[in-house]
């Protein structure tokens, strides 16, 4: 899921920490907050939004000398796992 | 005196009066990173061209008299997690080493725009993970009192260049304390602004709801400064607050008096190193004296915060590090199809630090466990809010040590459990509150090494918070600087 | 035993905003690969996310035309998967507070009418598109993957329809009616072929009566109407054969192979269920006021069903209605030929008959087209004022169609015009009469074939423009005096 291609025993030793997120799950768990909401900024802010207006792209050349592999105007990557 | 020890203010004195050209300024903050590098090690990239033309810029500015603001001709360093066109941005990581970014974040164009001089790309913790910067991929940052000493983390690049003089300023990020901390180990002034208040376009993200960019300084002063060059709204970021930026400079030399300060009764005692804890009540103490009201309150929430951080940001920089994949910039590592090139990239262009935070974070996201985890520290999150708001009702801003202790050695990460505890304590709550903060170097301990003074406010109570800030500085008048300058040896 | 079919439709519609959902970038189909990208919809590093306010505007505005209510408090989502034509590789996306809830869509089947429920309409944003460098060009075999980043972060709409649907000819009709609804907001091309609509349905079938349901197949990315019908007739007897035989069905993704015409197991891009949704905590909430949602209700335009029904009490037929109120451009073309005076049913007969012929040769779309409402109107008028034959009008319509100017100046410039000037008619009878002598016998006679031939020799003299009621007139006189 997260793919970050680690070995079994990398696994193992990973999963033990996830110990310490248990229990800081148990912790705020162990918190009353039935009545409360949850909060994802601090500052209370409601429709953020931009008009529908076309605004510059970059160049195309620009952005594919940063691509690992390019082809023409493509960026290029290995090909996918057959999906069957 | 070298030019590079100028303070923001006096710089711009001498810039303006002809005594200096930006030019000159930036040679003599050259030569100074020239002495101190090879020893401190706070860059990761000098960006050579882009400083000359610009100071060159400024100074052609200055001769048809146009002014573009404080920060004209003045030398900067930008964290090395802040994209910079066209100048390698790594974030600390090998994922992405070598890249060059297309575009500026909104804060080092607005830093541009004032006529800024960025002198380089500074160390961090890989993708701001961590408290040392030794979690750098890349090298070490050595704290400039005591080379032997990490400068903190995550920003100890930009911390340590100010503290050796390498840059009259700098920016760095805070998720969890990696701006104040480092100020506070380094002797520098390093504050966090209210979240929203700063642009986080084109800050490579960490946890977003929780990262701010804000200033490292010498002194108070240069700090606002940076502030208010980099504050206001910006229309690329959703998040950005579209109210008006607090005017900080009417109060900034109104004192304390008839102030109310609350003393943070969780982090105010023990497990606090005794010179942290001495200069703390010191200062405390001097507060009193300029006519302030001393009190101590509970936040027990402090605490809560703690844990519902550590759901939120790992979980938050899962998916924010799930772009960097080798497919469209970056590290690569060939496989046979593109899931084993993402997951053999992702294996060798991540560090173990975020490895492991990636997969606990994943974790917590994980079905089943989304109400129990993340859903529930965001409740947590506004009982934080709702403590901390109840607590200044009864104060105009709290106070703590900056951190548990001083710097610590290199290699030596602080074992104590309790010890890392606190000086997460110290700092998370205000993240996670959205609040702003600041830490004000104060003293040394017996070991030379600095101590910082934390100041919390209010959201958007960044008039007060520096007017306090201010205060501290004077009381503390805190006026060492670390050896390593004209060629001493480390303090 | 006989079973019953539970259907539903998800339809993703990408929307026509000038610029993507979250950046500046333009929605422009056919661009060169790579060239409408920026940070943002490249996932770079430091990018960040603002909505595109055009796009919540018009979801609302679809929900409202659904009949759904706009939640009070709506919020984006990360959706997260790893796949290369995804740059964040998580999908900016909405989960469980959507912008529109609960609606409906009538539909009509010869099997009568039926109520489909909606269950949601939400936004996200388009993913980029990957092409296989290789020897077919698909995936198998490929030696590389070529990504183009120009869709990702297109505005797409979601609309989910209730397992309401009980038989492919209605789902097909409900297909039908919500593109129909989308194209008359103006809000997306919505055309199946080009893949501006996507079409995803899910089937299950059990004992007719019964009301737990089976268990469901999802076919994906269907993008035609007809491979929509199609699948689901196909997937109706396979999943019956399957039961009927004591079997189980298998719960999974299939996809429709048109060659094969059948579809076949497999072919999901996404291997794992767990999207791991989190509220976006690079966007804020959105709170669409009452006040924003009566002023997009008030704005919304008038939907194929009211038209289709303003168009039957104008005493069009049902089929006619139906063409009118839903060719691209011919509702308005119509209504403009109305106000202008002319006659509902011949306008309609026109729009449906020889214009649309026109048009299908021609490759070209009405609104592409000189033919305007003004048009039909004037045609009209010469067509009741005896001025064109109904066959000469067609010919003046199809010079109007290839652009030869108004039908007057087409009618003179083809010589279309029917003579009716009574003299010049006469005279012309006259004329024929009075080349065989034996003629006005065999009139008065009463001969029938006669007149057949009169009427012959005078359309052949005037080049087949005079009026034949008149000419029949004519000769009818001069037969009885």
């Amino acid at each position: 899921m997260a793919r970050v291609g680690l070995s079994k025993d990398e696994l193992e030793r990973y999963q033990a920490q996830l110990g310490d997120i248990l229990e800081h799950a148990a912790r705020v768990q162990a918190l009353d907050t039935e009545a409360v909401p949850p909060s994802a900024h601090s500052l209370p802010m409601v429709n953020a939004f931009r008009p529908d207006e076309v605004e510059e792209t970059l160049d195309r050349d620009e952005v594919l000398d940063a691509a690992p592999m390019r082809h023409g105007g493509y960026f290029r990557a290995p090909p996918f796992l057959e999906e069957s | 005196m070298s030019a590079a020890d100028l303070t923001i203010a006096a710089a711009g004195a001498v810039l303006r009066s002809g005594d200096l050209s930006a030019a000159g300024l930036l040679d003599a903050v050259r030569r100074r990173i020239a002495e101190t590098e090879p020893i401190v090690d706070a860059f990761l990239a000098m960006d050579e061209t882009g400083a000359d033309s610009a100071a060159a810029a400024a100074d052609e500015a200055f001769a048809a008299g146009t002014d573009l603001g404080p920060l004209q001709g003045i030398p900067l360093a930008v964290k090395d997690n802040m994209v910079t066109r066209g100048v390698e941005t790594t974030a600390g990581s090998q994922i992405l080493a070598g890249y060059r970014p297309p575009y500026d974040a909104t804060v080092v164009e607005r830093l541009r725009a004032g006529g800024a001089v960025i002198v380089g790309k500074t160390n961090l913790d890989e993708f701001a993970m961590g408290s040392s910067t030794e979690n750098s991929s890349f090298k070490v940052t050595h704290n400039p009192w005591d080379t032997n000493r990490v400068p903190g983390g995550s920003s100890g690049g930009s911390a340590a260049a100010v503290a050796a003089g390498s840059a009259l300023g700098a920016l760095g990020s805070d998720t969890g304390g990696s701006i104040r901390q480092p100020a506070s180990l380094c002797g520098v002034v390093g504050m966090k602004p209210t979240y929203g208040l700063v642009s986080r376009y084109g800050l490579i993200a960490f946890a977003s709801s929780l990262d701010q960019i804000g200033p490292f300084a010498r002194t108070v002063d240069d700090a606002v400064t940076l502030f208010e060059t980099i504050a206001g709204h910006d229309p690329s970021d959703a998040t950005s607050y579209r109210g008006d930026v607090p005017q900080v400079r009417a109060d900034l030399e109104s004192g304390v008096d008839g102030l109310r300060i609350g003393v943070i009764g969780e982090l105010a005692g023990e497990g606090m190193e005794p010179d942290v804890l001495a200069a703390f009540e010191r200062t405390v103490e001097l507060l009193s004296g300029a006519g302030a009201e001393i009190k101590t309150l509970s936040l027990p929430s402090v605490e809560h915060a703690l844990s519902a951080y550590y759901l939120i940001a790992p979980a938050e920089c899962s998916a924010n590090l799930a772009r960097f994949d080798g497919v469209r910039y970056g590290l690569r590592v060939d496989g046979d199809n593109v899931e084993q090139m993402m997951a053999a990239t992702r294996r060798r262009g991540f560090g173990p630090e975020v490895t492991r935070r990636v997969l606990l974070g994943t974790y917590a996201l994980s079905a089943g466990y989304y109400d129990a985890f993340y859903g529930q520290a965001q409740k947590v999150r506004t009982l934080v809010i709702r403590d901390f708001e109840q607590a200044y009702a009864e104060a105009d801003v709290l106070v703590s040590p900056t951190s548990p202790t001083t710097a610590f050695c290199i290699g030596d990460r602080t074992e104590d459990p309790l010890s890392m505890y606190l000086s997460d304590v110290c700092t998370i709550p205000s993240n996670l509150a959205g609040d702003p903060a600041i830490s004000v170097p104060v003293g040394l301990d017996g070991q030379g090494l600095p101590i910082g003074f934390q100041i919390l406010a209010p959201a958007l109570g960044e008039p007060v918070l520096f007017r306090v800030a201010r205060a501290v500085e004077d009381l503390a008048n805190f006026e060492a600087r670390p050896g390593l300058t004209a060629g001493e040896a480390g303090a | 035993m006989s079973y019953e079919t539970v259907i539903g439709i998800e339809t993703h519609v990408e929307l026509k905003t000038a610029s993507k959902m979250f950046c500046g970038c333009p929605v422009d189909f056919g661009a060169e690969p790579n060239t409408n990208v920026c940070p943002v919809c490249l996932g770079l590093p430091g990018a960040l996310p603002v909505p595109n306010e055009r796009a919540i505007e018009w979801t609302v505005a679809l929900g409202l035309a659904l009949g759904c209510r706009v939640a009070e408090r709506s919020l984006f989502h990360r959706k997260n998967y790893f796949y290369a034509d995804l740059p964040k590789n998580y999908q900016i996306s909405q989960f469980d507070l959507p912008l529109c809830i609960g609606g409906h869509l009538d539909i009509e089947t010869e099997a009568g009418a039926r109520r489909i429920g909606i269950t949601r309409v939400h936004l996200e944003e388009d993913t980029g598109k990957s092409t296989h460098l290789g020897e077919s060009g698909r995936i198998h075999a490929a030696e590389a993957a070529l990504l183009d980043f120009n869709r990702s972060g297109i505005p797409l709409m979601e609309v989910v329809s209730e397992p309401d649907i009980r038989s492919p000819e209605e789902a097909r009709a409900y297909a039908h009616e919500l593109l129909a609804i989308i194209l008359a907001l103006g809000i997306s091309d919505a055309r199946l072929e080009e893949g501006s609509v996507r079409l995803d349905t899910n089937v299950s079938v059990r004992p007719e009566g019964s009301t737990a349901l089976g268990t469901k197949v999802e076919v994906k990315n269907l993008n035609s109407l007809r491979s929509l019908q199609r699948t689901l007739d196909f997937e109706l007897e396979r999943q019956v054969g399957i039961l009927e035989s004591g079997g189980r069905i298998a719960q999974e993704t299939r996809h429709w192979d048109e060659r094969a015409e059948r579809t076949e197991p497999g072919r999901s891009k996404e291997e794992s269920s767990d999207y791991r949704y989190f509220p976006e905590p690079d966007l804020v909430p959105l709170a669409i006021s009452a006040e924003a949602q009566e002023r997009i209700r008030a704005s919304l335009p008038e939907l194929p069903a009211q038209r289709r029904s303003r168009y039957l009490d104008l005493g069009l037929d049902n089929r006619s209605a139906r063409l009118v109120a839903e060719g691209e451009n011919y509702g308005d073309t119509f209504d403009a030929a109305v106000a202008a005076g002319a006659d509902a049913k011949a306008a309609a007969n026109w729009l449906t008959g020889e214009v649309t012929a026109h048009l299908r040769r021609a490759h070209m779309a009405l609104g592409d087209s000189p033919l305007v409402g003004g048009h039909l109107a004037e045609l009209h008028a010469m067509v009741k004022g005896g001025e064109l034959s109904s066959t000469a009008a067609k010919d003046v319509l199809t010079g109007v169609l290839d652009g030869e100017g108004t039908p007057r100046q087409v009618a003179e410039k083809r010589d279309l015009k029917q003579i009716s000037d009574a003299s010049a008619l006469e005279a012309a009878v006259d004329e024929a009469i009075a080349a065989d002598p034996e003629t006005l016998d065999r009139l008065r006679r009463g001969d029938q074939k006669i007149v057949g031939f009169l009427m012959g020799r005078v359309m052949g003299a005037t080049g087949g423009k005079a009026d034949p009621q008149k000419v029949r007139e004519i000769i009818q006189e001069r037969a009885s005096g």
